[in-house]
């Protein structure tokens, strides 16, 4: 955990994402020195982290996607990306154990999410951690509370003693790192929608998950908090080795933090391509193309005056 | 406006640029529809219906003559074009204005896009109408059922003593459903009490049998009344609240996030929540009782002139431990029964602000329809077993 306050605060130093011909160049915050907290043997490092087998999800109404087949690797950024409408926040629902899928397995190593007992399933959701898209903070709780509640049942469930000031400390620790060090004892309904969203992902992350699923972090957000926020997930990814699955819209942020995007096609309703944004734009087909080149320069796509 | 070739009058186009048109007119390769005047200043538009024997044949829209146009404009030729579009109609837009153009462009389905727009819903005939009703209730029904059936494994595990509910949640609840409940029990038992005595006592007064006023209040209000108006009180004043709560956690997803850390909401929202109604409402229901009775007691005294210690003597004499019992246990019973329609439709409530209100409102008919069920059901139970 080498990660301070005043890294976050550090402007960025990325390659320049709005041009298309400089190839972004991603992992190069504080120069590529910090090494991955744990270094997992080779064999592991291989095996995805998450995978879905032929997975179709639907409503007792209507279908909505089929056939996914996709692996998270270890330590990556992999984004859903799709059309409104297209199911990405039903898959992701999924993923987290909300949805159970119509066909297909969702595995977690070799542990089927859905087909595991219940001791073996609360054992896999501490593998994970989840930010809603409004947050979803329990408003009946401070802010403080909402991030420690998780440390709470854990301890209370493994049994392990984490004193009442260990957890307040731990607590605090992760909503410094989200830039709300000072928001510990405030009501969520006195936050604004941004500091609900860094709130809710301090919460996601304070059992130190290796894997982290955020939906739509950066949507109704302003530019600079959006690019912090991009940020933090950057630094999340290679200082804490964390692995973050989110459902994104925003394009510029996908640019700058995303290994793979999967792309979800509304109209087949299932996986349209899957790879590194830039070989996608490049090469992907028409509709993940259309999708991954219309945020690149928006003065080309403006209406001609 | 009748549709056949119009044989063509005047050349009104021409002649009066002002004076709005447009015709359809036989061209040499298909049909034309002349459009002239200035079509501005919100007049109602509309455009004469496209020739019988159009068929599939091309159109031209001609709008040399065309001098003003505005939204109405394009919104009758948007709905004649699309119709048009629908059938398979070749059409040439280029003698429109640009800005004309593009618009319809916009809104028109692509060309060669046979896309029929989707016909309008009809209204579903009675049988359908019946059909789908019941379809709906049936859903409601399995949720509730399914609902109730995860509170009672619920109670299972708690009995168990493998329970999650934590002991804090139920103490929060009995305060936040109980003590604030009093004021409102009170009021409304006494008025009620109040109106009891009154008319009883005019009937008994008319047989010379005032005195029994104490018999027929003591009964009544122990054995069914203050059970039912707690039970109706407590729907308004917390089981709505319930369903607000829960409902809105599942608006803003809060429901989802306790899931995703394993913690079930039955266990530990609902459960607190319908014990502390449980235990609540019975001590409400003898509160309740003990003010409608006292009301009754000052009520027959005032107005009929009954002796207190006559009345206290034949209140004691009826009010038999069977009466304590039955009214203790109706309490209790209405007090679940709120409780879990307050839970049910906030649990499955819409994700929406709206659909919170409904749920809010639901819950109040749902346990009141509920306690008046429950009230038959018990009175026949307790009636055949001589209670």
């Amino acid at each position: 955990m080498n990660l301070l306050r005043s890294d976050l605060a550090a402007p960025p130093q990325r390659g320049n994402t709005s041009s298309p011909a400089q190839p972004v160049t991603r992992r190069s915050i504080d120069g590529s020195t910090a090494a991955p907290v744990e270094q997992p043997p080779p064999d592991v490092a291989d095996a995805p982290l998450l995978r879905c087998e032929d997975v179709s999800l639907g409503f007792p109404d209507k279908a909505v996607l089929h056939g996914l087949t996709f692996d998270v690797k270890r330590g990556e950024v992999f984004v859903i990306l799709g059309g409104s409408g297209g199911g990405k926040s039903t898959l992701l629902r999924c993923l987290i154990g909300l949805h159970e899928p119509t066909a297909g397995r969702v595995l977690y190593g070799d542990r089927d999410l859905y087909q595991s007992d219940e001791a073996q399933v609360a054992s896999l959701r501490r593998e994970f951690g989840v930010m809603f898209q409004a947050g979803a903070l329990w408003s009946s709780m401070t802010v403080g509370e909402n991030v420690m509640l998780p440390l709470q049942l854990v301890s209370n469930a493994v049994g392990s003693a984490m004193s009442d000031a260990e957890r307040e400390q731990e607590a605090r620790f992760k909503l410094a790192l989200v830039g709300l060090g000072d928001a510990f004892d405030a009501e969520p309904s006195s936050l604004s929608g941004g500091m609900r969203k860094r709130a809710a992902i301090a919460r996601a992350m304070v059992l130190n998950p290796p894997l982290l699923f955020l939906d739509e972090p950066s949507a109704g957000l302003d530019p600079l908090t959006s690019a912090r926020l991009d940020e933090l997930i950057l630094h999340l990814c290679n200082d804490l080795g964390t692995t973050v699955v989110m459902v994104s819209h925003d394009l510029h942020s996908i640019f700058s933090v995303a290994d793979r995007v999967l792309f979800l096609d509304a109209q087949t309703q299932t996986v349209a391509a899957i790879g590194p944004p830039l070989e996608l734009r490049a090469n992907g087909p028409d509709v993940a193309r259309d999708f991954l080149n219309r945020g690149e320069d928006p003065s080309q796509q403006a209406p001609q005056r | 406006m009748p549709s056949p070739p119009q044989p063509l009058p005047e050349p009104a186009a021409a002649a009066a640029p002002a004076q709005n048109s447009a015709i359809w007119q036989r061209g040499e390769t298909g049909w034309l529809l002349q459009l002239a005047g200035d079509w501005q200043h919100g007049q109602p538009a509309a455009m004469p219906p496209p020739p019988a024997e159009l068929g599939r044949g091309p159109v031209v829209i001609e709008a040399k003559n065309l001098a003003g146009w505005d939204a109405r404009f394009a919104a009758a030729l948007w709905q004649l074009l699309s119709s048009l579009r629908a059938a398979g109609v070749q059409v040439d837009l280029n003698s429109l204005p640009a800005g004309l153009q593009q618009i319809l462009s916009l809104s028109l389905p692509a060309a060669g896009d046979n896309a029929v727009p989707a016909p309008r819903a009809e209204r579903p005939n009675w049988v359908a109408q019946l059909g789908t009703g019941a379809q709906d209730w049936w859903r409601d029904a399995r949720i509730t059922l399914t609902f109730v059936g995860e509170v009672l494994i619920a109670v299972g595990r708690l009995l168990r003593g493998k329970g999650k509910m934590r002991g804090a949640d139920l103490a929060f609840q009995i305060d936040q459903t109980g003590p604030r409940s009093v004021p409102i029990v009170a009021l409304v038992t006494a008025m009620v009490g109040l109106i009891l005595t009154y008319m009883g006592g005019a009937q008994l007064a008319d047989f010379g049998a005032k005195s029994y006023i104490a018999d027929l209040m003591t009964v009544s209000v122990v054995r069914e009344i203050a059970a039912l108006l707690t039970g109706i009180i407590l729907s308004g004043r917390v089981g709505a609240a319930f369903a607000a709560q829960l409902g809105s956690m599942r608006a803003n997803d809060e429901l989802d996030a306790l899931r995703t850390l394993g913690i079930d909401p039955i266990a530990h929202l609902v459960l607190p929540r319908i014990l502390a109604l449980m235990l609540v409402s019975p001590l409400l229901t003898a509160f309740g009782a003990l003010v409608g009775l006292a009301v009754g007691w000052i009520a027959a005294g005032v107005i009929y002139g009954v002796a207190s210690v006559d009345y206290l003597t034949r209140s004691m004499q009826a009010l038999g431990g069977e009466h304590l019992a039955v009214g203790l246990i109706k309490g209790s019973v209405y007090g679940m029964l709120v409780a879990l329609a307050g839970c049910r439709q906030g649990l499955y409530s819409g994700r929406s602000a709206q659909a919170v209100g409904e749920a809010v409102t639901q819950s109040v008919v749902k346990s009141i329809v509920w306690i008046v069920c429950a009230a038959s059901i018990l009175t026949v139970i307790f009636q055949r077993l001589g209670i």
